[in-house]
């Protein structure tokens, strides 16, 4: 009995194998096709050694050997580890036997001998072989994680993510690193030009791990010495924190240059954006996907009112920013009205309808002689104060993030204020909070004005921006990309917003070659940080309390959740 | 909110008046219209099966089936395109098209099941924005790998020449293809409301979209009744596709999101969640979007009234959602979750 059910333990773990090692193979294969693994082919990490597209592969491996060692952590597990490496390889090589013999190309448009020649390292045929090892390797790399102790694993993770990420974002470190003098020979020392040198890889693999190592135990004793000071001095080193935090912000744009600033621009104005939605999905619990109306609202506010193409008012910016913001406001209680009595996925449906409305009415000829169609509006006039003038990127920076810090201390007091725990309670359960005296009504009006407002400020900057605007600019793509945001960062949380605004704004910026693939790590992103983290990177405190707690009680909490289930 | 309603039902009345007074379209045309209208319905409905079905077991707007639809056609393409070059599709129509056929609705089985798999199953019990979330990243993530996979372009769908004649039926002249259109689409939704209403397994789909513990009680594997509720859902979508591809003789990586909208309308129209409803309520928008514009904004009016076809479906929509939420049919459903 004993002896069969082991023999039957290791059947199935033996297919668990096989199973993983052919998923792997197969994400692989798709990763290849879609044609990302050729986009990032020659964008190194390493120059000239591992590029973003071998990493990306690799990365799978590891995954999968992680995923399978991690099972039972045993001697077995890991060579289970290895052999689904193996097979993942094999099936990537059956990917390029195929392409060689058919065209495949004719149906996977990035079939290309390109790619095939960079799945084999373009080593022809002995590549095929390559391939496996690299398979087996980057599995056992994983596999070996799970098996290893946390400590060491913690090391190894570090080092490895310091070097990706030193290698992702060279273009926006190499800057950072030239500026400052003393730093300058050492960035020579690890960047080449395009991509970390192979002695810079190592040795900032070889010290990230060693500072692990020494870190550890000692983060929680320097935290724990932060908690003994007095309440006086904390208080002194936050204002100090906050006060670098803004001087560093003031000066950024003179030392990035003229490109950088450009990014940070975009990526001002969708933290604009993300913290209006963040109010109306992250607060107050309306999941909103007809957003980007308001900003258009926005954007088309300001141009009629200033562009001397149309010639009805030709009032200067810091005129029409009022009226931009009161009719973003406004718009935003009329599509508050008839949506009040809706629920979750009714809401977020209508509110798309909204926002597909708004562009249809705006790129009619119906509309043409006010909104400008298809052509959308131009010469949209600068804003100015006094003499100075917001026209390149390093000087709109600073209007956007006049308008970010503002809107950021207006969402963080709301956000404590009365208004702010009304809105949470309506996102918990809108009933228990009309029972204890929340006027639904008039709180879910104010979460969309406050959010429109928001939203309609932004446009107004990106219309002065861009300096004309188009239909085009306003599609439900908008709107997806700030839920995103805002999900990704953590829901309800303010930075969270700025972090997730970040990492999928300016990160798409500084790597162009990633604009294609976008929307399609959007989506992977949404769902996998709904699978695994839906708490997001950086969570509101409150809010991971409460999911951290839940965890340990996840059965009562979701039967509790599906009994008042209503449109 | 009841007065807005009535200036629009005003604005819709005095439209069509001033339209049929005018006398600016013939009988000929508003026959046209009426057919036209009647072939879009029907892909309409076909699709909204899919949503409908969906939300009867699972309480979730499938966000991510108006890509299960365009996975379809789009791979289909490549083999549509093969027999085209082949002479194939010029000598022997019926059988190519019904591979066609068979391909997109297996690749959109395919893609809806895996869905369900992967993305909803681990999250059947979460809180309820969290599937519909789910649901939008799974959306944009199958349209840019198909992007990816296929190419960004527009591809057009190789033309089958005696569909694209005027056939005489009923002394009635209808173009061939909406004829197929409108005939395939029928005997779909017959086939699968017999499915629904006389089978075995059929009684098993509607007790789980009833009550889900209950029905697993009376020994109802209700994974897999989900599994089987998404793979007909894939292979009403996948039809609808080539049909669909038909009509417009294109795809493109994008062509799910406006369709896929529009059913959704067509499900909430018809109540969600019943089956009849979906059929009627696609038919339903596919009559207004097409006679709309001509009838009442024309009247009103408006200039190039065919470019606010879509505003008229998403007016709509928002429309049945503040009056009448639960649809034409929706009677069970409102007094079981209102």
């Amino acid at each position: 009995m004993g002896d069969e059910e082991l023999a039957r333990r290791k059947v199935r773990r033996g297919k668990r194998v096989i199973k993983s090692g052919l998923v792997a193979g197969g994400v692989a294969v798709l990763v290849s096709l879609i044609g990302m693994v050729e986009a990032f082919g020659q964008r190194y990490i390493v120059a000239d050694i591992i590029s973003i597209g071998h990493a990306l592969l690799l990365g799978i491996g590891v995954l999968a050997g992680y995923l399978v060692a991690r099972e039972s952590r045993s001697g077995l597990a890991f060579l289970g580890a290895v052999g689904a490496g193996g097979i993942a390889g094999a099936v990537l090589c059956l990917l390029v036997v195929v392409g060689n013999l058919i065209p495949l190309r004719r149906v996977f448009i990035n079939a290309s001998p390109v790619l095939f020649e960079l799945l084999t390292l373009g080593q022809g045929n002995w590549g095929i072989g390559i391939l496996v090892l690299l398979g087996c390797g980057s599995a056992a790399w994983g596999g070996a994680m799970a098996v290893f102790p946390q400590k060491y694993r913690k090391a190894a993770i570090n080092a490895v993510g310091w070097v990706v990420t030193l290698g992702v974002l060279q273009d926006l470190v190499r800057p950072l690193l030239a500026a400052w003098g003393p730093v300058a020979d050492f960035s020579e020392l690890v960047f080449e030009a395009n991509g970390l040198t192979v002695e810079g890889a190592l040795g900032t693999m070889v010290a990230v791990a060693l500072g692990t190592l020494f870190w550890r135990g000692k983060g929680e004793r320097f935290r724990e010495a932060m908690q003994g000071l007095n309440p006086a001095t904390r208080k002194a080193l936050r204002v100090g924190w906050v006060a670098l935090v803004l001087a560093i912000l003031l000066v950024l744009p003179q030392i990035l240059g003229l490109f950088l600033s450009e990014v940070l621009t975009v990526v001002g104005l969708y933290v604009l954006l993300g913290l209006g939605l963040n109010i109306v999905v992250g607060f107050a619990g309306l999941l909103d996907l007809g957003y980007v109306a308001f900003f258009a609202i926005g954007s088309y506010t300001v141009a009629v009112l200033t562009s001397p193409e149309l010639g009805f008012f030709n009032l200067t910016f810091w005129e029409a920013l009022p009226v931009a913001i009161a009719l973003g406001v406004v718009s935003g209680v009329l599509l508050g009205i008839p949506v009040l009595k809706m629920r979750g996925d009714y809401l977020a449906i209508a509110t798309l309808g909204f926002g597909e409305i708004i562009r249809i009415l705006v790129l009619s000829d119906f509309l043409r002689p006010w909104l400008g169609g298809a052509q959308g509006i131009g010469k949209i006039p600068k804003a100015s104060i006094g003499g100075f003038e917001f026209a390149t990127p390093q000087e709109l920076y600073y209007l956007i993030l006049a308008g970010c810090a503002l809107v950021g201390v207006i969402s963080w007091r709301l956000r404590d204020s009365r208004i702010g725990r009304a809105w949470m309670a309506i996102r918990e359960d809108e009933d228990v909070a009309q029972a204890m005296g929340i006027n639904l009504v008039a709180m879910k009006l104010l979460a969309f004005a406050t959010g429109a407002a928001f939203s309609a400020l932004s446009g107004a900057i990106f219309a002065t921006k861009l300096g004309s605007v188009y239909p085009h600019s306003f599609n439900v793509m908008i709107s997806i990309n700030i839920l995103c945001l805002i999900i990704v960062g953590g829901m309800g949380s303010i930075p969270g917003v700025i972090v997730g605004a970040a990492a999928l704004v300016g990160l798409p910026e500084l790597l162009r070659e990633f604009a294609e693939y976008r929307l399609l790590v959007y989506g992977a992103a949404l769902v996998a940080m709904m699978l695994l983290k839906p708490e997001g990177l950086w969570p509101e405190a409150v809010r991971k309390r409460e999911l951290h707690f839940d965890s340990a009680t996840h059965e009562m909490r979701f039967s509790e959740e599906r009994g008042h289930e209503a449109p | 909110m009841w007065s807005i309603g009535g200036i629009l039902l005003a604005l819709i009345v005095i439209g069509s008046w001033s339209t049929l007074s005018s006398g600016k379209y013939s009988a000929r045309h508003w026959l046209d219209f009426t057919i036209f209208g009647l072939a879009q319905g029907s892909i309409y409905a076909l699709i909204a099966l899919g949503y409908t079905m969906v939300y009867g077991v699972l309480r979730m707007i499938n966000f991510a089936h108006s890509e299960v639809f365009m996975s379809g056609p789009y791979t289909a393409y490549f083999v549509a395109a093969f027999f085209h070059t082949s002479g194939l599709l010029d000598s022997h129509p019926l059988l190519s098209m019904l591979v066609v056929l068979l391909v997109s609705m297996t690749t959109s089985t395919f893609v809806a099941y895996l869905l369900e798999r992967i993305a909803y199953r681990p999250l059947r019990t979460a809180p309820r924005l969290v599937p519909l979330i789910t649901a939008i990243g799974a959306s944009f993530f199958l349209q840019y790998t198909f992007r990816g996979l296929y190419g960004s372009g527009f591809q057009a769908y190789p033309v089958i020449k005696p569909l694209e004649r005027h056939w005489e039926i009923l002394g009635l002249r209808i173009l061939g293809f909406q004829v197929v259109i409108i005939v395939a689409a029928a005997v779909m939704m017959m086939a699968l409301y017999l499915f629904v209403q006389k089978t075995k397994t059929g009684k098993a789909l509607r007790a789980v979209s009833e009550d889900k513990e209950t029905a697993a009680l009376m020994g109802i594997d209700v994974d897999r009744m989900i599994s089987i509720t998404f793979i007909i859902g894939g292979m009403a979508a996948g039809a609808a596709g080539v049909l669909y591809a038909l009509m417009f003789k294109q795809v493109h990586f994008f062509m799910g999101f406006i369709p896929g909208i529009k059913a959704f309308t067509a499900a909430v129209l018809g109540g969600i969640g019943n089956i009849p409803g979906a059929m009627l309520g696609g038919i339903f928008l596919g009559f207004i979007e097409s006679l709309g514009p001509s009838l009442f904004l024309d009247g009103l009016g408006i200039v190039a009234p065919y470019q606010l076809k879509d505003a008229i479906a998403f007016t709509m929509l928002v429309l049945v959602l503040i009056f009448r939420p639960t649809g034409i049919l929706g009677e069970r459903l409102a007094v079981k979750k209102a």
